[in-house]
């Protein structure tokens, strides 16, 4: 343990933390307004896996890197859109049509990429980027002001969606949807339109989630890249409460235990691999089952709305 | 050495004008990851490749693959679905294949099983075991690493504790150490032989530790080259294939591992109706393994002199490398 | 008019265990949803400069073509029968059980413990005790997520796929440490491996020269029982109830959150036991990917077959030739085996949407009977 507390390597997990923490980020708040308006998508990783093959092959064949990132979003909508027409308007049971989504975009994604690709190869992703002056602040600087595009992004978008959430109109009509769609209905609010706007939105963030990681963090593309991080994703909606700031430090306290675990092996510290890894999926259950947020989960979560059953 | 050359290219020559006129040998190979993955299945796809020009191509040899299988179970169905198709030579490059070949040879006895890496034949006459004594190139890489590392950090993102990784990975820290022991040199597992993104995230670790040279081993280092290239300075070793096409400036020198000859052997085997029975083992006495130094990296003289030194007294005994 | 009343009151009883066209209807759909995911698929592949009629070709040769085929549809179908049971179950209490994939590792885990710690016991003790464990190694892993959502209202669908992920890494953990072939470790091969399970506890092979085992009549005669358990008990009945309606069920008396513990337990307990007998009949020693993804494709399955007992026998047959045939299609042309993944996948949203006119059609023809009824009374 000689090395922990150096101040290069509190800098150096500090850092990993911030970069593990994006595609969550993206992914997470993409499915709280999803499930604000009260529908659960479990796709999220099989979007995440899609589109980040999607922008890491736009990459790879076009060498632009704002060109892979669009194709991911769009792929992330295309997505969105199939879920939104099997659970909005087929009102199909969410968690199944979610599992099935999720099988869909990882079987595609390994197709393609060993149809197209065949072997693991790297790409020049976004580098890091310095903010100028900021990133020259004494330690916090280099960790907080010295990366890529898409993780300003992903911080960046967590105040954005607490104001749509909290002071927009739209975050008015996608809350009222989730909580009584009968009554917003009868308001005159399309709920299968906000629906729809919801998992779309949800979608597309998702796609960039997994841009994030194959043209930004890991600048490659694999066989099941994500390992799950998709569902963790919508576990820490729960965990967050609903709200972009619990989801935030969701999954920061997260990342922060992949990020140290990282690091003991590197400093030698003996801690066998398999069990640092499940540390986050217990920590996960211990979230679910103490999250006190339940009283504020959407009403009408996971229920597909009938207009003739009300 | 040389007679056996001769006797083999003998028997070989035999076997081709006998070949020609019978049918083609069937030969099946299944592997862990892709066939370009410039590392350890590539090795035994490349060498089967020469073997099978050698003989006259796909007339004479019929070469059939399958890849990325890395769940044992979907393997072993690989194996057993090509035994029962009647091919003569099945390989099963990957050492966590062994209890499927120990299950199915028997079923198969007139069918030649080899795999590897690994020394067990498991007692049966119809199976090869081959290996390579990965420590032996390990401890060039790291003498080389260690006249060349600034920063004495050196970093090793290695797949799971087993097999030539192990043993590479072990010889690799000897040779560093052998130069000189004040260098640093931290390992980290990623706990898979598949999984490039932990790699990658190991690599990077590495590399904000401080470390200017990094090596490993398996199919996903092509993560941590990555890492590597990216951040532009930091020096790579490799093993198993010539890595040097993946990163031409900044790798120095990759272990190689040839196959053809054992290959040859085996094959020639089969036709005089002997099954297995046999381990095989690279060593750099053998041929079996070679350097490989990338040409587009100007290694100073003095790392070269010390790499070629070792090279030497490993081959004549002098240093003998613990695996 | 009494004529009418008889008639409706006959009508009533004799309709849920006889309505020909809604069986009909259960099995049509799903078949429909295959055929329509088969065709996608066909498009991706054509577009892929791939021929799909001889890729689907390949398929079915690769699951039929041969003996080997066959049997190995066979294997498959057995475990993915074993989930399916359990997932049945399960979906009659309105609960989704995706956590088979790590039930089925901790039942493969316990169920293997106990022949490799008392390797001198008989097979006719042994393979009985390890089924045992198995079951119930797998029924308590699903049992901690049901409970989880009895008491505290924990999103099943969550809570069991951490619970997947942990049991994954329990059993590296184990396999790359204390249950590693103490053989691989004298050589110094260390293969994340256990030793292999005594000769005495492998499930006997049905054919010669293939792995087809007794794992698949025990999961046939199960079939039978749990079909038997769901409809012809009080505790089935139970479950089927809490499924339908929990309010109406807890008006009656049911305790709700015990027969949803209690489902997820059995659930979990198939599971479990589909590992058992994977590494038993088929492995005989514990690896890694032991699961082969067969919790997930055992969802399918038991959609597939109507989330009925007797259905998962023809669906769990067809899905295992869908797998076999892959790995033929992917040795043979070149096509990766994720295909079939993306195929699952497709053919579970579409099953799923497609769940819409299932319901509309019954309820539209339970209200046109009614009609009927008081227009003859």
């Amino acid at each position: 343990m000689k090395g922990v507390l150096h101040i290069g390597v509190l800098t150096g997990i500090l850092n990993s933390m911030i970069a593990l923490a994006t595609p969550f980020l993206y992914a997470a708040i993409g499915e709280t307004f999803a499930q604000t308006a009260g529908v659960v998508n479990l796709g999220v990783d099989g979007i995440m896996l899609l589109a980040g093959f999607a922008a890491f092959f736009v990459t790879l064949t076009t060498g632009n890197l704002w060109l892979g990132l669009l194709a991911a979003a769009l792929v992330g909508l295309l997505m969105g859109l199939i879920m939104s027409l099997v659970s909005v308007t087929l009102k199909a049971e969410q968690g199944v049509s979610g599992i099935g989504l999720y099988m869909f975009g990882l079987g595609m994604s390994s197709l393609l990429f060993k149809v197209l690709v065949g072997t693991v190869k790297t790409v020049e992703g976004f580098r890091p980027v310095d903010i100028p002056l900021l990133s020259a602040i004494p330690f916090f600087g280099q960790i907080l002001f010295h990366n890529s595009v898409l993780v300003y992004g992903a911080f960046l978008l967590v105040p954005l969606a607490w104001v749509v959430l909290e002071k927009t109109t739209l975050g008015l009509k996608l809350k009222a949807v989730g909580q009584n769609p009968a009554a917003a209905d009868s308001l005159g609010i399309s709920v299968v339109g906000i629906r729809y706007l919801a998992v779309c939105l949800g979608a597309v963030l998702a796609g960039i989630a997994g841009a994030s990681l194959s043209i930004s963090l890991l600048n490659l593309f694999q066989d099941d890249l994500t390992a799950g991080q998709g569902f963790i994703a919508v576990a820490l909606v729960y965990f967050g409460g609903w709200s972009p700031f619990g989801v935030l430090a969701g999954a920061l306290l997260f990342s922060v235990v992949n990020s140290i675990q990282l690091w003991m092996q590197v400093l030698g510290v003996n801690l066998p691999a398999s069990v640092a890894v499940m540390l986050p999926y217990a920590l996960t259950i211990l979230a679910l089952m103490i999250s006190a947020n339940r009283a504020r989960q959407p009403a009408a979560l996971n229920k597909p709305f009938d207009r003739s059953e009300n | 050495m040389n007679l056996k050359r001769i006797v083999f290219a003998a028997v070989m020559i035999a076997a081709l004008v006998l070949g020609a006129a019978a049918a083609p040998l069937r030969i099946a190979v299944i592997m862990p990851s892709a066939t370009t993955d410039m590392a350890f299945s590539q090795s035994m796809w490349s060498a089967l490749l020469t073997v099978q020009k050698e003989m006259g191509g796909a007339s004479a040899v019929e070469l059939k693959y399958t890849d990325n299988m890395f769940k044992v179970p979907d393997a072993a169905a690989a194996i057993r679905d090509y035994a029962s198709q009647g091919f003569d030579i099945i390989i099963a490059h990957g050492s966590q294949y062994g209890s499927s070949v120990q299950d199915i040879a028997p079923d198969f006895p007139k069918t030649t099983f080899a795999w590897g890496t690994d020394v067990n034949t498991f007692g049966l006459k119809n199976v090869y075991a081959y290996t390579a004594s990965a420590e032996q190139g390990g401890f060039i890489n790291g003498v080389v690493a260690a006249k060349l590392s600034k920063s004495k950090k050196i970093g090793v993102t290695g797949p799971i504790e087993v097999g030539d990784a192990k043993t590479y990975i072990d010889g690799f820290i000897q040779g560093v150490l052998s130069v000189d022991k004040t260098i640093a040199v931290s390992k980290t597992w990623t706990g898979s032989f598949s999984d490039v993104a932990l790699m990658t995230a190991a690599a990077k670790t590495h590399i904000a530790n401080g470390a200017d040279v990094l090596t490993g081993s398996s199919q996903s280092v092509v993560g941590s080259i990555g890492a590597a290239k990216e951040n532009g300075k930091v020096l790579w070793f490799g093993t198993q294939a010539d890595q040097a096409s993946l990163s031409p400036a900044l790798v120095v020198a990759s272990q190689v591992y040839d196959w053809t000859a054992m290959l040859r052997e085996i094959i020639a085997a089969h036709k005089a109706n002997t099954f297995g029975g046999k381990t095989y083992v690279l060593t750099l006495a053998n041929g079996g393994l070679k350097i490989a130094f990338n040409s587009g990296y100007a290694l100073p003289a003095a790392a070269k002199k010390a790499a070629d030194d070792a090279i030497a007294a490993i081959k004549k005994g002098t240093i003998t490398v613990q695996p | 008019m009494s004529t009418g009343t008889g008639q409706a009151v006959q009508k009533e009883s004799r309709s849920p265990r006889f309505d020909w066209s809604r069986l009909l209807l259960n099995a049509i759909l799903p078949f429909a949803g295959v055929v329509a995911a088969l065709a996608i698929a066909g498009i991706f592949l054509a577009l892929l400069k791939t021929d799909p009629l001889g890729a689907y070709l390949t398929l079915i040769d690769g699951a039929l073509g041969s003996t080997f085929g066959i049997t190995q549809t066979l294997v498959k179908a057995t475990p993915l029968l074993l989930v399916g049971l359990g997932i049945c179950i399960a979906f009659r209490a309105n609960v989704i059980n995706i956590g088979a994939e790590g039930q089925i590792i901790m039942g493969a885990l316990a169920g293997a413990a106990i022949p490799l710690s008392l390797p001198d016991l008989p097979g006719l003790i042994l393979i009985p005790a390890a089924c045992l464990g198995g079951f119930l190694a797998g029924g308590i892993w699903g049992f901690i997520p049901g409970i989880l959502k009895a008491r505290l209202r924990v999103n099943e669908i969550l809570s069991t796929i951490m619970m997947n992920a942990i049991a994954l890494q329990f059993m590296n953990f184990l396999l790359q440490g204390p249950l590693m072939d103490p053989e691989n470790v004298k050589r110094g091969t260390f293969l994340a491996q256990s030793a292999r399970l005594p000769q005495q506890v492998w499930l006997p092979r049905l054919v010669p020269q293939t792995l087809l085992h007794a794992g698949l009549i025990l999961a046939i005669v199960l079939a039978v029982l749990v079909y038997v358990f769901l409809w012809r008990t009080t505790i089935g009945y139970q479950i089927r109830a809490v499924g339908l309606s929990p309010e109406a069920s807890r008006y009656s008396g049911i305790d709700v959150g015990r027969n949803v513990a209690l489902s997820m337990a059995l659930a979990g307990g198939f599971a479990g036991l589909a590992g058992v007998i994977e590494v038993i009949g088929v492995q005989h020693r514990l690896m890694e990917g032991l699961t082969s993804g067969y919790g997930f494709t055992g969802i399918v399955a038991a959609l597939l077959g109507g989330l009925h007992p007797l259905g998962l026998l023809p669906a769990s047959a067809f899905f295992g030739g869908l797998l076999v045939g892959a790995d033929k299609m992917q040795r043979a042309v070149q096509i990766p085996s994720s295909l079939v993944t993306a195929i699952l996948g497709m053919i579970v949203l579409v099953v799923s949407g497609a769940g819409i006119w299932a319901r509309t059609w019954a309820a539209r023809r339970l209200a046109g009977r009614r009609r009927e009824e008081e227009e003859r009374a």
